[in-house]
């Protein structure tokens, strides 16, 4: 860490896709000021497209926040008074080192003043110029001036440079002016601390693969063109369309591989996601078409996520969606009914034929070209497929100090991987900027909550929440505030422009205080947006007790915009009783409490010395409890990774580093025992051999590992020249003669995985299968080295990996789980007997070593689960609160599973995660207090009759039956105001503040 | 709607529609960014879950003069608060059967999954429960005596 002083604080972030919103908003609670360039007209990359993920078929983003405040990253990023959105903007210059960037910052005009624009859409309407929407690469089109996409932040219409004849259209019907097409571009100079680079990815072009007709036949699509056809927002509602006629597709091809694992278009890397994305688009598109027929042509299915073979193995069964083992010979159109014909060729070598109303093609990830040159200027190395260069040890941290790097830039991934470097790369700039010893938090109005009347006595303000003079537009406020001025304890009607949210709130909160407001009605645009923020950022003074957002902007104004009868008397009612729930509020204090900015850490495998480390790094404490008498865990059984780095030396690293830092506390042998308290303030009990002691911590990492799967299958001889993948490892790092010197190697990958009794896949044993294959093959290049394998799942660049062994003469042979390898003696000898699938005949081998890839088993995590109140996956390894925006996040606040423990994993990867989890954990805990508004629901014990049925329904534990009293108490730490117990309450004991059931009827009363 | 299935003349139905404080918020004032997105009779009650829906909700607006009732929460899986919209349709669906025991029709009582991004949705299903009503004529079946 470089001196606080000497450095600035605030940090770029390039690319406003899912990585880079994370990274910021990490930052963002760290108080770092954060700038978030993006080239494209509104931020969220690829995220706008999706409205379905794998593998829950849900969305879920808003989960992703790291506190549970806004509704989704990129509506939180637009709010949050740290990140600074600088789109349609591009970097021109960096100059300095780690420490002390300068940044110049050029930003192209839009042409449409966003300040002014009311997405009225005159403009659209008159442009005469149609062009290809980019959201879903041209299935739709656009005019030259346009919203990107619905719900694009900033909220403005824009003009495509490119496309725009500067025939002036859209300027003359412009009612507010907004249209500027003589708009110059600016510039803008930043001084930065750090740079995350979060350039995300381009989708490969499949034009480039001519034979598959993308451009020429209508019904051919790609990936992301299909990905918009399904989403809810797009013009056929999310119902697959054949572009030539319109109609429903009945039988749909997907064509995996389409710009991957493909040496002819510089692809020699597997795009990792293609396989469980057309996954999702064939149950999805069977879900909105019943009975609609889905085959995906593949080479290997790679379903390499946590839970994503089970998501694979339901397509099969649940959907019936159809895999075909083949390679594609011909695609070619039938002219009259403009379907596709498809000749291909099966796994045993037979040629079929078969016809599909529509074929969508999965493109891979190509790396961004755009970003090429600047990357060059930067001096940041790029790999030979134009990704980020980066280590394996230190996955987010590019070749320049002080320059991190975050997503798909560093290669193809999927959301939690992309989430989780976006938190990694925080922590990275944490370590190189932060001290939180002594920081005081900036935000300045924490105030002492007394300043709220004690009877209050209801003095409601109510503000109309005008945009860009739309309200006025539809509305008549006049009338309107004359009418509410009326109404029972309203002290003030004023309109409030809310552009810009930040002074928004600062008038609200300059006239409540002057006004002595002590409750405030938000009457118009973004009304729900600024409640929310003025309550988690305490942007307005405690004084103001309850705040009731109405949104009369989108839901009277425009929606009933030709209807000012209409419009007008929909506003009166809703503000009126809004006004009337106000009145009848309960006050919500803001309590403040201590919080513990210590963070135990379970488990001293190399995800818990990551993580111990890390958050030592930005001088947080942390107590690191293993269960052994050693720290290394798993890591001190490899030896070197799939690209050569040495795994022992790692972890000596870590060890020696963990042990001599003074604000670690190492302990060994140590259980937990027990886990009480919520997050801030969490009591351990750890027992280190028999002694019990209690640690007070703010939150918990839990990085407890796994355990080397073992199978009873392919054992029924023992023989020690049968081993396990890493056993062999071991062998080859202290070059044990039977292996080195061994003639014939067979290996079976899957032994004894993705079936029955271990139906998960283990993510790394086809890479390790690889790696060690390649080692066996340098040591002694005369060896026969087989690999018997189902799929080949060398995901990512692992793919190279895997086209090297090929190239060294390492044969793949691929099996059927139904008809499995044999192992057994013959004459002393080892026999290996199988079907090659391919060419389908037996083959018999002699064999001086089997290795056996038997996968990663969970631990008993049983117990732990019990007494720490996490969740468990149907596997066995601890449950994620979300498995594309939280992946780290067990269901409590404050908990979080790394490693080997959350899903089998690389150690790449679980380095990612053990940092993303410490840069959560310190932005929860760092400033040491909370400040937050009072629980919501309460009891009221006298009515309560301890039935328990609040107990059953609360999603967060929050409540308890008190034995004693027989009445149910709520955790107001855990609780967030859902209010499910309330409705759930039979004796009405249980009310929710700011939706009491008598607030909730005097709305009702008042529509 | 046919002019033939209207029950009174100039009557225009009145549906209370409670959206959570998430995606149903986001996915209503996406429609009304669209011209027309929102029907005239509907009237938006904010709760911030479909699970704070207490039954009484429900019965209230109908007493107090709804033509019929709309629930709107986020899809399965996509929940703020998890769980909070399956326990709604469980509620839900008994309340609805309740109802339908006392004679109010089962079109009058609807619940449907929005995202954010349903804008769209949100106005068919909206649009639908307003002609459903329309067709059933007024809803007297819970309105105290007239006020």
């Amino acid at each position: 860490m470089i001196q606080e002083k000497d450095v600035e604080r605030d940090v770029l972030v390039i690319g406003g896709g899912i990585a880079g919103m994370q990274t910021a908003l990490v930052l963002a609670e760290k108080d770092h000021h954060v700038y978030v360039v993006d080239s494209a007209p509104a931020v969220g990359g690829f995220f706008p497209l999706l409205d379905r993920q794998f593998p829950t078929n849900s969305c879920g983003v808003c989960f992703m926040s790291p506190k549970p405040r806004a509704v989704c990253p990129t509506y939180e990023s637009d709010f949050h008074r740290d990140i600074e959105l600088l789109t349609n903007s591009q970097i021109k210059t960096v100059e300095g080192q780690a420490g002390n960037f300068t940044v110049t910052v050029g930003h192209k005009p839009t042409r449409v003043h966003a300040g002014r624009c009311t997405l009225c859409g005159k403009c659209e309407e008159v442009c005469p110029v149609e062009v290809p929407r980019e959201l879903g690469a041209g299935v739709e089109k656009r005019k030259a001036i346009y919203m990107p996409f619905p719900r694009a932040v900033p909220q403005s219409f824009v003009i495509d440079e490119q496309a725009c004849t500067r025939c002036g259209e859209c300027a003359k019907v412009c009612p507010v002016d907004a249209v500027d097409l003589d708009e110059a571009g600016s510039e803008k100079a930043l001084k930065v601390g750090a740079i995350v680079l979060a350039f995300g990815f381009e989708p490969f072009e499949a034009q480039r693969k001519g034979e598959f007709g993308l451009g020429r036949y209508q019904n051919v699509l790609s990936g992301i063109q299909y990905e918009r056809m399904l989403s809810y927002g797009s013009p056929s509602e999310g119902v697959p369309q054949r572009p030539s006629d319109g109609k429903r597709p009945k039988k749909v091809a997907f064509i995996q591989c389409v710009g991957s694992r493909d040496l002819t278009c510089e692809a020699g890397y597997c795009s990792s996601v293609c396989c469980m994305y057309a996954t999702k688009q064939a149950i999805v598109s069977n879900d909105r078409v019943k009975g609609l027929d889905a085959a995906v042509f593949y080479m290997d299915m790679r379903a390499v996520g946590k839970n994503y073979e089970h998501y694979y193995q339901a397509a099969k069964t649940d959907y019936g969606v159809r895999y075909l083992r083949s390679s594609i010979s011909t695609l070619r159109e039938l002219k009259r009914s403009g379907n596709l014909l498809i000749e291909y060729g099966t796994d045993d070598g037979q040629r079929k034929s078969e016809e599909f109303d529509m074929v969508v093609l999965s493109v891979g990830f190509s790396a961004p070209r755009a970003v090429k040159e600047l990357a060059g200027r930067m001096g940041v190395d790029l790999n030979e497929f134009g990704f980020c260069a980066t280590s394996e040890f230190k996955p987010t941290e590019t070749s320049v100090p002080g320059v991190f790097v975050a997503g798909a830039f560093r290669g193809p991934r999927d959301i939690p991987e992309s989430v989780v470097e976006g938190c990694s790369a925080a922590a990275d700039v944490s370590s190189l900027l932060d001290d939180f010893e002594g920081r005081t938090p900036k935000a300045g109005r924490r105030a002492a909550s007394e300043e709220l009347d004690s009877d209050f006595v209801p003095r409601i303000g109510v503000f109309l929440c005008e945009l860009k003079g739309k309200l006025g537009e539809s509305l008549d406020l006049g009338a309107l505030a004359e009418l509410f001025g009326k109404e029972r304890g309203v002290a003030c009607v004023e309109t409030v422009d809310v552009g810009e949210a930040w002074q928004a709130l600062e008038t609200i909160d300059a006239r409540a205080r002057e006004l002595k407001l002590n409750r405030v009605v938000l009457a118009g645009y973004r009304a729900l947006e600024l409640t929310k923020a003025a309550r988690t950022e305490e942007a307005v003074g405690p004084y103001v007790g309850v705040f009731e957002p109405v949104n009369i902007g989108t839901q009277c104004a425009e929606a009933h915009r030709g209807e000012p009868a209409v419009a007008n008397s929909k506003a009166a009612d809703m503000v009126r009783a809004g006004v009337r729930k106000a009145f009848l509020a309960t006050p919500r204090k803001f309590v403040e409490r201590n919080i513990s900015t210590r963070t135990l850490i379970l488990g001293g495998g190399l995800s818990g010395l990551a993580a111990s480390l890390a958050l030592a790094e930005q001088n947080m404490a942390v107590t690191l409890a293993e269960k052994s008498g050693k720290l290394g865990g798993n890591a001190r059984f490899s030896h070197y990774t799939a690209h050569g780095e040495d795994i022992q030396a790692l972890v000596a690293e870590k060890v020696a580093a963990v042990e001599a830092n003074s604000r670690i506390e190492v302990l060994k042998n140590t259980e937990l025992v027990k886990l009480e308290g919520s997050w801030g303030s969490y009591r351990a009990t750890l027992k280190t051999e028999g002694q019990e002691k209690e640690v007070e911590h703010g939150a918990i990492i839990i990085a407890t590992g796994a355990q080397q799967a073992t199978t009873g299958q392919y054992m029924s001889v023992k023989d020690p020249r049968i081993v396990a993948q890493r056993t062999l490892e071991g062998m080859l790092a202290s070059d044990d003669e039977k292996a080195v010197k061994a003639r014939k190697v067979v290996m079976i990958n899957c032994a004894g995985s993705r079936e029955s009794g271990r139906p998960w896949c283990s993510r790394v044993c086809c890479v390790h299968s690889v790696k060690n294959a390649l080692v066996l093959k340098e040591k002694n290049p005369d060896m026969q080295v087989y690999v018997l394998y189902r799929d080949m799942r060398t995901y990512g660049f692992y793919e190279k990996t895997y086209q090297q062994a090929r190239e060294k003469g390492v044969v793949f042979v691929r099996y059927s789980v139904d008809d499995k390898p044999q192992v057994g003696l013959r004459d002393g000898a080892l026999g290996v007997s199988f079907v090659d699938e391919l060419v389908g005949e037996r083959i018999e081998l002699d064999a001086d070593l089997v290795v056996l890839s038997t996968g990663i088993d969970p631990q008993d995590n049983r117990e732990l689960a019990d007494v720490a109140a996490l969740k468990l996956t149907p596997d066995g390894f601890f449950a994620e609160a979300n498995p594309k925006a939280a992946p780290l996040d067990a269901a409590d606040r404050g908990k979080f599973i790394v490693g080997l423990c959350n899903a089998p994993m690389h150690i790449e990867e679980a380095l990612c995660q053990a940092k993303a989890a410490a840069a959560r954990a310190s932005a929860l805990l760092w400033s040491g207090t909370e400040y937050r508004p009072e629980a919501r629901s309460r009891v009221n014990a006298v009515i309560c009759a301890g039935c328990g049925n609040c107990v059953a329904v609360c999603p967060y534990d929050a409540i308890a039956l008190d034995a004693e009293r027989k009445h149910a108490v709520i955790d107001e730490v855990r609780c967030q105001g859902c209010g499910i117990c309330a409705a759930t309450c039979r004796s009405s004991a249980i009310d929710l503040d700011g939706f009491s059931n008598e607030q909730v009827l005097s709305v009702l009363s008042a529509l | 709607m046919e002019k033939a299935e209207r029950k009174e003349e100039g009557w225009e139905p009145k549906v209370v529609a409670f959206v959570c404080s998430w995606c149903s918020s986001l996915g209503a004032d996406q429609a009304g960014a669209e011209e027309g997105g929102h029907p005239a009779g509907v009237r938006l009650v904010r709760v911030p879950c479909a699970g704070r829906i207490n039954p009484m909700y429900v019965v209230k607006a109908l007493q107090n003069g709804a033509d019929g009732v709309l629930v709107f929460g986020c899809h399965p899986g996509d929940c703020h608060y998890r769980s909070g919209n399956l326990t709604a349709r469980r509620r839900l669906s008994l309340l609805k059967s309740f109802l339908e025991h006392l004679g109010v029709e089962s079109e009058r009582v609807q619940v449907c999954w929005i995202s954010g991004a349903e804008g769209a949705r949100f106005t068919a299903m909206a649009n639908k429960v307003v002609e459903d009503t329309r067709r059933l004529g007024p809803a007297k079946k819970l309105v105290k005596a007239k006020k």
